[in-house]
């Protein structure tokens, strides 16, 4: 394997996109003006269950300014459809029109799609619009959708179960509980939340006459899939859709499904004849777009005396709303949680059951972490619940259970690559205790004031091949991706990849590992993503898969374009192969240093084609793929929170937060750094703040910032982040994925560190997101108040 | 997320404004910083057919003047512009409203105007006894912000009139405003004031529109203690529950807000 390590790779080179972002130079998909643009905005529904008895869009049309308006009955258009290969017992196909037809099963499900000349006429236009509903009772929490005779969101999803599946349930599991010393358990529910990219969705969608195309304009995780996605339900041939990302503010998750407005955006612009922007509100962003993470859990964990976990027994129940996304389905939560639940420690004995139910509430997609931030806190919870139980440190209950010896296969048939479990836990607790944080807990609670310590540990696996999502019985497998590498005259390249950065700076990391590659400076290498016609195919960026998969096909992509280099210099120079290197942008002679740049190579491969070796194609260009064929690469890191309860009001200040991660080998640490804080950020949020509620008619609570609770910088404190190295054996930089660990491991900590804080209380709080009010109430049940 | 039609007029002067407005009916509505407004036409909560801006009259209503310890605003006067004006507690309580861009276009004016009953300028306007000097199509009178304030988002306004002037007999040497919410900028949950010089004790968040609290007065009146004083206050309310917290928390939270404030008064 080559170096890892280069000039580029591990280095904090400043982000090659932030001057044009910082500088208002960026185009994001609002800033695409169109002659002749028309703009979209949907009429949606306002109950949340029942069928559509009409839809009158009359005075609609009547409004000045609107030009057209379409119901699904107007545009000729396919369901968009999401499978798992499982039998009908565990999962339920829903297929989601893209406008509904007759029935409607959330607030704001698109009806109608109206279209005008300004944005502000849409809007008179949507007001307009009259709908008449035949309502049914909703279906508004999981525990009314289980209700024996409630009513069916799907007419094919009995008991509104979309995916059940049980798995790993080790023999003799019930036995092993029953006659356990130790047994704790954790209830918990956590809120559902939305992704909030600060970009919401939108799309500019045109016919291309010239290219026989239509031309999407669209902020997508995913360009492929929503190409296939269109030119499905639209009856085109995917050459006849062009994606085409511009640059994109965020995505989460929400944008690595396709939206049905996308789709209907597509469809509006070939009936109308015209190009048609739709700029999706904050309003719709909130409520009717994709949620997530609402979720319940049983989960009972069985320990010995010495602290060392013997079972655990558990069922999930997802609350995945309306609809099965595409490409990932109902089942990506259910799944996930139960897949990965064992995480970082030695389990001897499994069992789960993983429910995905569906709900009168806006579909879910995944989002930064899918499950994981739950798993780890429910596991969390149970090591500190157990911890308790025996009287013995928290940190040390689960030191005794870490997995320290790699590769380890788990009960749940997961094989994990190595890590640094057991150092990144030690490396955190010694920062607080460093810090004198422990001293500063115990002279709080002498003074009756409330501080608490909480930390997680966890592993996030990374680079899901094939192989791991076929694992999961997907229809459509997002496993490999795919470069492309050009060399041009000056000697720079253009690589193409498959991946697409929604914020992460692909084009500063990616650029840093095909540089080292070839000898390159960054700024000769130009990053292409984001462009079904350039771009031969990928599966886009989720699931922190870029610089594992993507930087490894960009990698060998480089690597290959190199050594057609070396063939043709050695040509050129008369020599064997072997005598040949690359050396600072130039093939020379290991021998007598004679040396021909890239630029001369170039000249000759392109312009004087006569001169090339026999059997040599001209040009240089080289492509590559990269799929993972074991279970991937498994990120870990430690977190630890500390936290103050003010007992007068409940605030929860956090004081201190300590991360420690190791993705393996950082290609730029600044940008780990700058995810952690990020994904902490959200983790955070999801701990404390962000929730979205639904009233008895399932009319969602928030329809602004001013309810959905989103923390802004005067509520994440500093963060400080710590980094250990375990490099990943299979990519080919090293690297593990980075991308959600930080969102993964904050709720645990955070939890940790209020339940320490609570202690006194004998008040333990397991479910999120913890309001003030809770923890007031809590800490006034021994009677404290200010 | 987008407004209703509305005509757009610009005032070039206070007395062409009213005319204006009288003119143009109930369908008609000022707008200072849009701070509130705006949001509200946003959402089509707000629909007025006619806006008229007083943008134009920033040189007759934005300013500050001190006379002795009293000190008159301005109506197109920023939160921004007070924060910065070195008033003490109207200045500091400034810190309170919102963020900065939202702050460096709000105004004084629009705060008391849109009435909202967690609004910091409403309250130090009960607090200190202001008089809102006001100019309708019949002439100017002076409310006293004691009778400023309805009910929920209600004020005692003519749709015509337009607060010219906010009078502040005396600057709250002794005074303090403290609230809570879960992130910082937001509208409190519950606010509290207090002025010990004067005894006042005012709240917001805990009723339709800002309160003064008698029986908490009644406590630091006779000389009892900062504890005592906020428990009649949390003892006197009958606070709403919504999402923001239930009525019980909310009366802690009154509780806790009240003493903190004469804390702060008192330093
Ligand atoms: C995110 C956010 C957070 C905020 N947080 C807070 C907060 O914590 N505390 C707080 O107090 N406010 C807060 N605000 C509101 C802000 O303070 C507004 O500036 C203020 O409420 C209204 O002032 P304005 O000049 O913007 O008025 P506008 O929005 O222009 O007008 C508001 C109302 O007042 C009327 N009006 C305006 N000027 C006059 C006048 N001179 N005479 C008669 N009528 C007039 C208008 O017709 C309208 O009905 C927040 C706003 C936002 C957007």
């Amino acid at each position: 394997m080559t170096e890892r390590r280069g000039t580029w790779v591990g280095s904090s080179v400043g982000r090659r996109e932030d001057p044009r972002l910082l500088t208002g130079q960026g185009r994001f998909v609002d800033d695409i003006h169109l002659p002749q643009m028309l703009h979209a905005q949907f009429v949606r529904s306002t109950i949340a269950a029942g069928t559509v008895v009409s839809i009158d869009l009359s005075a609609t049309l009547a409004v000045p300014g609107v030009v057209a308006a379409y119901t699904a009955a107007d545009l000729d258009m396919g369901d968009i459809t999401a499978i798992l290969d499982r039998p009908a017992s565990e999962f339920v196909q829903t297929d989601m029109p893209v406008l509904a037809r007759d029935r409607v099963r959330y607030v704001g499900e698109p009806l109608a799609i109206v279209l005008a000349e300004d944005p502000y006429a849409v809007e008179d236009g949507l007001e307009a619009a009259r709908v008449t509903y035949d309502a049914d009772a909703p279906v508004v929490s999981d525990e009314v959708a289980m209700a024996p005779g409630a009513p069916l969101v799907h007419e094919a999803a009995t008991g509104n179960v979309l995916v059940d599946v049980s798995m790993f349930a080790t023999e003799g599991i019930d036995r092993i509980i029953d006659e356990a010393p130790c047994v704790v358990r954790v209830r918990a529910k956590t809120g559902r939340q939305n992704a909030l990219p600060l970009e919401t969705r939108g799309v500019v969608a045109s016919w291309d006459a010239r290219d026989e195309q239509l031309l999407v304009q669209t902020c997508t995780q995913v360009p492929h899939q929503v190409r296939t996605v269109m030119a499905g339900c639209l009856g085109l041939a995917e050459r006849s859709v062009r994606v085409l990302v511009p640059d994109m503010g965020g995505g989460f998750g929400l944008k690595c499904v396709v939206g049905r407005e996308e789709i209907a955006v597509g469809a509006a612009c070939l009936k109308a004849g015209r190009p048609v922007k739709w700029i999706e509100d904050r309003r719709d962003a909130l409520t009717a777009s994709f949620l997530a993470r609402e979720q319940r859990y049983d989960v009972r964990a069985a320990f010995d005396g010495d602290g060392r976990l013997l079972a655990l027994d558990a069922d999930i129940v997802c609350d995945m709303g309306a609809y099965s996304c595409y490409p990932f389905t109902a089942g990506i939560e259910p799944l996930m949680a139960s897949a990965e639940l064992p995480g970082v420690y030695k389990v001897p004995a499994y069992r789960v059951r993983g429910r995905a139910v569906t709900t009168n509430k806006a579909p879910t997609a995944p989002y930064r972490g899918v499950s994981r931030p739950q798993i780890v806190m429910v596991m969390e919870r149970l090591f500190e619940r157990a911890a308790r139980e025996l009287d013995m440190d928290p940190v040390e209950i689960r030191r005794r259970n870490l997995i320290t010896e790699f590769p380890y296969t788990g009960i749940n048939d997961v094989t994990y690559d190595p890590g640094s479990y057991l150092e990144s836990l030690d490396l955190c607790e010694r920062v607080l205790k460093d810090e004198g944080w422990y001293e500063r807990r115990g002279a709080a609670r002498s003074s009756g004031r409330f501080i608490g310590i909480g930390y997680s540990c966890f592993s996030e696996r990374t680079g899901y091949g094939s192989a791991a999502f076929a694992k999961r019985k997907m229809a459509v497998v997002p496993g490999f991706d795919m470069a492309e590498i050009r060399m041009d005259l000056s000697g720079g390249v253009t690589v193409t990849t498959g991946t697409m950065s929604h914020g992460q700076s692909h084009e500063t990391t990616l650029a840093q590992i095909v540089a080292d590659r070839l000898g390159l400076d960054i700024a000769e290498v130009k990053i292409h993503q984001g462009d079904t016609d350039r771009i031969t195919y990928g599966f886009g960026t989720f699931a922190s898969r870029s610089a594992t998969i993507g930087g490894s096909a960009v990698a060998r992509a480089a690597t290959a374009l190199g050594e057609r280099l070396l063939a043709l210099g050695a040509h050129l120079l008369e020599t064997t192969y072997d005598n040949v290197e690359l050396d600072a942008r130039r093939v020379r002679r290991r021998d007598d240093g004679r040396a021909l740049s890239f630029e001369e190579l170039a000249d000759v491969a392109y312009l004087k084609a006569h001169l090339l070796p026999k059997d040599a194609e001209p040009g240089l260009t080289a492509s590559a793929t990269f799929d993972v064929h074991g279970d991937g690469t498994f990120s870990n890191a430690a977190h630890g929170a500390v936290v103050e309860l003010h007992p007068g009001t409940g605030q929860i200040e956090i004081l201190r937060y300590v991360c420690v991660e190791d993705c393996g080998v950082a290609i730029n640490p600044q940008v780990v750094e700058g995810q952690a804080r990020g994904g902490i950020a959200q983790g955070i949020a999801g701990a404390l703040f962000e929730e979205i509620t639904y009233d008895e008619q399932g009319e969602p609570s928030c329809a602004s910032f001013i309810d959905y609770k989103v923390p802004t910088a005067g509520e994440i404190p500093d963060i400080s982040v710590h980094h250990l190295e375990t490099p990943c054996a299979f990519t080919e930089s090293g690297a593990k994925g980075a991308g959600e660990g930080g969102t993964i491991g904050a709720p645990a900590a955070v939890l940790n560190a209020v339940n320490d804080a609570l202690r006194p209380t004998g008040v333990e709080l397991d479910d999120t997101p913890i309001r003030p009010e809770t923890v007031q109430r809590a800490l006034a049940t021994i009677g404290v108040f200010a | 997320m987008k407004p209703a039609p509305f005509t757009y007029h610009r005032a070039r002067d206070v007395a062409g404004a009213i005319d204006l407005v009288a003119e143009l009916g109930p369908d008609a509505k000022y707008i200072a910083g849009g701070q509130s407004l705006v949001a509200m036409m946003n959402f089509r909560l707000a629909r007025p057919s006619h806006l008229v801006d007083l943008g134009g009259l920033w040189s007759e209503l934005a300013h500050v003047r001190r006379d002795g310890d009293s000190v008159r605003i301005g109506a197109l006067t920023t939160h921004h512009e007070v924060e910065t004006a070195g008033l003490g507690l109207l200045s500091e309580a400034m810190e309170w409203i919102g963020h900065l861009p939202i702050r460096t276009r709000g105004t004084a004016g629009g705060s008391l105007a849109h009435g909202d009953a967690t609004a910091e300028w409403c309250l130090l306007a009960l607090l200190l006894d202001a008089e809102i000097i006001v100019q309708g199509p019949e002439g100017r009178r002076t409310i006293p912000a004691a009778e400023l304030f309805l009910g929920f988002f209600t004020t005692t306004l003519e749709p015509e009139e337009i607060i010219l002037e906010i009078v502040f007999p005396r600057s709250g040497r002794r005074a303090a405003l403290t609230e809570f919410a879960e992130r910082r900028g937001d509208f409190a949950t519950v606010v509290a004031a207090v002025d010990l010089e004067t005894s006042a004790v005012v709240l917001g968040g805990v009723a339709p529109a800002p309160v003064r609290v008698p029986e908490a007065e009644a406590v630091l009146a006779s000389g009892g203690s900062f504890a005592d004083c906020a428990e009649a206050a949390a003892a006197a309310i009958d606070p709403p529950g919504d999402a923001n917290g239930s009525a019980e928390y909310r009366r802690v939270l009154t509780r806790t807000l009240v003493a903190r404030a004469c804390e702060e008064a008192q330093s």
